[in-house]
């Protein structure tokens, strides 16, 4: 370069750009998409969330600041039993989605041949990808009351009428929304299990561990990252879906972005609309923390397992165990008619993890 | 067996994950204004209903000058930011590409509502450009996952070369860099293509009185004599968007062989 530039007086003056900092270079470069998202989404948001704060008149939004929106979506039996149903049925849809998605994920890094992962991955996209208001219309022709579910377990005779708690409730939106996240779920999953190195695996055998117990001690750590970012990426969204709540809850089903949309375009209340869409954020982000100071509780009585007192064994141990029913009973109280699927898979989950400690345990 | 249990319920898993789309042209084609089992026989009279409905034409011809400006305005600012974020280290760098992916996560009310409310207040009129606006900021994000490992793979020392022989950084882009990453930008076109085709909530919110083909969908939800069209109509859709991301897949793997990087296979 320095050769070049000496024998072609013009050079250094045509590569000029290239001498700027790699910061002012880069700058530029994310530029116009930094300033659409600024123009077109921060500051979009900040309007809505300083609408939530402001006073509604009629047809307008009058400057008076307020907190009598937030009063009114808390208090207000209609918005808050509608707020409490959207947290459960978006936490019930990022269990069962999470869940069901694992096995996928694990099966297709771990057993299928490396030249085929691409296409399993294309096959598990692209329903994600095809219309999407369809795909939950179908939804409805599947567990309605002569729909294929029912017309099926009646023409194997194991039952005599059709069943009517599948359609236009909660378990239906929980359905149809676990269908529509799969694949957001199954991908960053994939993504942690490539990672991992394979001769970990074989270390753990090869110390006499069994395949469960170097599941749950290899894999499972080393997969949290992707099983963390498919709970986010799943229950961040679902919280304030609206086609699905539309379409297959009925009249009882309805969730937050279906009143968000009746306050903004049928009733013109923007700063209660507002506020709505604000606490519903404001209640995800609670739940992760505490999901997140749950799973450093786990992490914790995992990594101390060896080693530590019995007494700060036992403590942490009834800690996790503590927040765990807490969690649970915060879900029971928030969804009654989808209560029993939501509890009996997240006491599943919690019943694995403590046989898995307990085992540990024993096993030391 | 490879997998044995675990083979069995990745099979089990992809019925569940298929199944709607499998029900879909059985009721397309069957002869009965109710969509429900039992099944009434074939008909191919409900596609034929396709082409008299002026209603429908007109949203879908709103729908593609939309997804068409969508996809060429998102790609270009998924470009913009999938070089940037892969190519230089610059202040502020997760966070501003934190702030661009940000629509990926957030539920789409909150940035319908946000974007309305804003656009009212600067009086701008409802029509399709709106949601072209609207559907850029959705796409954008999916664009820069799919250039991002286009880019990355992308050998820098070809790049040095080229300064070296003297070449300008936007010849440099033109010759080296664009033929390089043209399958991931085909890639991205088609899919930012078939989300914003695909795209309900923006629409809703932002269309006015020019409903998109979503849009149309879901209101002739409504009206239970017209579904058995409506899932003609998806029909119709579904292959087509299993089409176009067949043709994505193929290029987006082809643009990162062609860079040398490794698939680590899907979109996101």
């Amino acid at each position: 370069m320095a050769q070049s530039a000496a024998s072609q007086p013009s050079l250094p003056a045509r590569a000029a750009p290239k001498r700027r900092s790699e910061a002012v270079n880069g700058l530029l470069m994310v530029s116009p998409t930094a300033l659409y998202a600024l123009l077109l989404l921060a500051a979009p948001l900040v309007t809505i969330f300083t609408y939530s704060f402001l006073t509604d008149g009629y047809l307008t939004v009058e400057l008076t600041p307020t907190l009598g929106s937030y009063v009114e979506a808390w208090t207000n039996e209609v918005y808050r039993v509608v707020m409490l149903r959207s947290l459960g049925v978006a936490m019930a849809v990022t269990l069962v989605t999470v869940v069901l998605a694992f096995p996928i994920a694990y099966y297709v890094s771990f057993y299928v041949d490396p030249s085929r992962k691409s296409l399993w991955l294309f096959l598990i996209t692209i329903p994600f990808w095809t219309s999407y208001l369809i795909r939950v219309f179908l939804w409805k022709v599947i567990l309605g009351f002569n729909g294929v579910v029912n017309s099926g377990l009646m023409g194997l005779g194991l039952i005599d009428e059709p069943l009517t708690f599948l359609l236009y409730n909660t378990n239906s939106i929980v359905i149809t929304l676990a269908h529509a996240y799969a694949p957001f779920a199954i991908l960053p999953i994939f993504v942690a299990l490539e990672k991992i190195d394979r001769s970990f695996l074989e270390a753990g055998r090869d110390l006499g561990e069994s395949s469960f117990v170097t599941f749950l001690r290899v894999t499972l750590p080393l997969a949290m990252p992707g099983v963390i970012s498919a709970v986010m990426i799943v229950f961040i969204p679902t919280i304030g879906d609206y086609v699905t709540p539309h379409l297959v809850g009925g009249p009882e089903g309805k969730m937050v972005a279906n009143l968000v949309q009746v306050l903004y375009l049928k009733l013109d209340n923007y700063p209660l609309g507002s506020a709505l869409a604000v606490s519903s954020m404001l209640l995800v982000g609670l739940v992760l923390m505490m999901a997140a100071m749950q799973l450093a509780i786990f992490g914790y009585v995992f990594k101390r397992i060896a080693g530590t007192t019995p007494l700060i064994l036992a403590i942490f141990t009834a800690l996790a165990a503590a927040q765990a029913l807490l969690l649970l009973v915060v879900v029971l109280w928030l969804i009654t008619d989808s209560a029993v699927l939501t509890v009996s898979l997240g006491a599943a989950l919690h019943a694995v993890a403590l046989v898995a400690l307990r085992r540990k345990r024993s096993a030391l | 067996m490879k997998g044995g249990w675990f083979r069995i319920y990745a099979y089990g898993f992809l019925l569940f994950l298929y199944a709607p789309i499998l029900l879909l042209p059985i009721f397309a084609f069957n002869d009965g204004a109710i969509v429900a089992f039992p099944l009434a026989g074939f008909t191919t009279k409900w596609f034929e209903q396709l082409w008299v409905e002026p209603a429908l034409h007109q949203a879908l011809k709103n729908s593609l000058i939309i997804a068409v400006s969508a996809s060429i305005l998102s790609t270009c600012l998924g470009i913009f930011a999938a070089r940037a974020s892969t190519r230089y280290n610059f202040p502020l760098r997760g966070g501003i590409i934190g702030m661009i992916m940000l629509p990926l996560v957030l539920p789409e009310i909150i940035l319908a509502i946000a974007l309305l409310v804003v656009l009212l207040g600067i009086g701008i009129p409802l029509s399709i450009y709106t949601v072209i606006l609207g559907h850029v900021l959705v796409c954008t994000p999916f664009s820069i996952a799919v250039l991002t490992a286009a880019f990355q793979s992308l050998d820098k020392s070809l790049e040095e070369a080229a300064y070296d022989l003297g070449e300008t950084p936007a010849s440099t882009f033109r010759l080296i860099i664009l033929p390089l990453v043209t399958p991931g930008i085909i890639s991205s076109l088609l899919m930012t293509f078939t989300i914003s085709l695909d795209e309900f909530l923006m629409a809703f919110f932002l269309a006015g009185t020019e409903p998109t083909l979503p849009v149309y969908i879901f209101s002739q939800f409504r009206f239970p004599k017209s579904v058995p069209v409506v899932l003609a109509l998806g029909t119709v859709l579904v292959v087509a968007s299993i089409i176009l991301l067949t043709i994505a897949e193929y290029f987006r793997r082809r643009g990162i062989a062609k860079t040398g990087g490794k698939d680590t296979g899907g979109f996101l």
